[in-house]
């Protein structure tokens, strides 16, 4: 019987489970919001959630145990540096998620995950990349056009 | 092995079948752009959940 038994296998092995949380929780930490599917979002929580508490006690003990966690040192930085002094005054409850509606494809329940704190961080970098992805796609545009052009005058020569 | 002593009629079948039925699913309105959205979910067309903006939606 599965009591008391708390979390998702995420139809993982133990050592995948643990890989794909890692992963999952330094994107979260440096990113400070992702998206990603309700259930791994929901674990997501759990885990990142456990880490800020242990990063807040910020002692060199702490550092080792969540650099022994998280992927990138430069993330483990910022999460001592940065972002426990923006959250760290919360008693717990550092991470939202919200639901998306479901993917196309497989119909999975998608959802966000984000640092509390970090909403309005995480809104302008996201608007920053669109803008950017307009931009690219503009020139994409404009690059295709002039190929046209120029092949348009090659067939033209062609016939001649 | 006991047995069925009889088939069950196409009737009782689909008697049984009645009460299959398809749900409306949980509708509401966005607070933010008014848009018909799925209750406890992000409005897919302004990013918007709990009067916070969540995502920034395609053009």
């Amino acid at each position: 019987m599965r009591h008391g038994n708390k979390g998702r296998k995420l139809q993982r092995t133990a050592s995948h489970r643990a890989a794909l949380l890692r992963m999952l929780a330094t994107s979260l930490l440096k990113h400070k919001r992702i998206k990603t599917t309700l259930a791994k979002a929901k674990e997501v929580k759990r885990y990142v959630d456990q880490l800020i508490t242990t990063a807040k006690k910020n002692d060199l003990h702490a550092r080792r145990q969540v650099m022994s966690v998280l992927y990138e040192k430069e993330v483990t930085k910022e999460l001592f540096s940065e972002i426990i002094g923006k959250i760290g005054d919360r008693p717990g409850g550092y991470t939202r998620v919200i639901k998306l509606g479901n993917r196309l494809g497989d119909a999975a329940e998608m959802a966000i995950v984000e640092l509390v704190d970090y909403n309005d961080i995480a809104n302008k970098k996201a608007e920053e990349r669109k803008n950017q992805r307009e931009v690219k796609a503009e020139q994409k545009k404009e690059a295709v056009a002039e190929e046209k052009v120029s092949e348009a005058k090659v067939v033209e020569e062609t016939e001649k | 092995m006991p047995n069925p002593k009889r088939k069950w009629s196409k009737s009782r079948r689909d008697k049984r079948r009645t009460h299959y039925k398809a749900k409306v699913p949980g509708l509401g309105t966005c607070a933010n752009c008014g848009e018909i959205k799925l209750a406890h979910r992000a409005c897919p067309s302004c990013g918007y959940y709990n009067e916070r903006s969540m995502f920034i939606p395609k053009s």
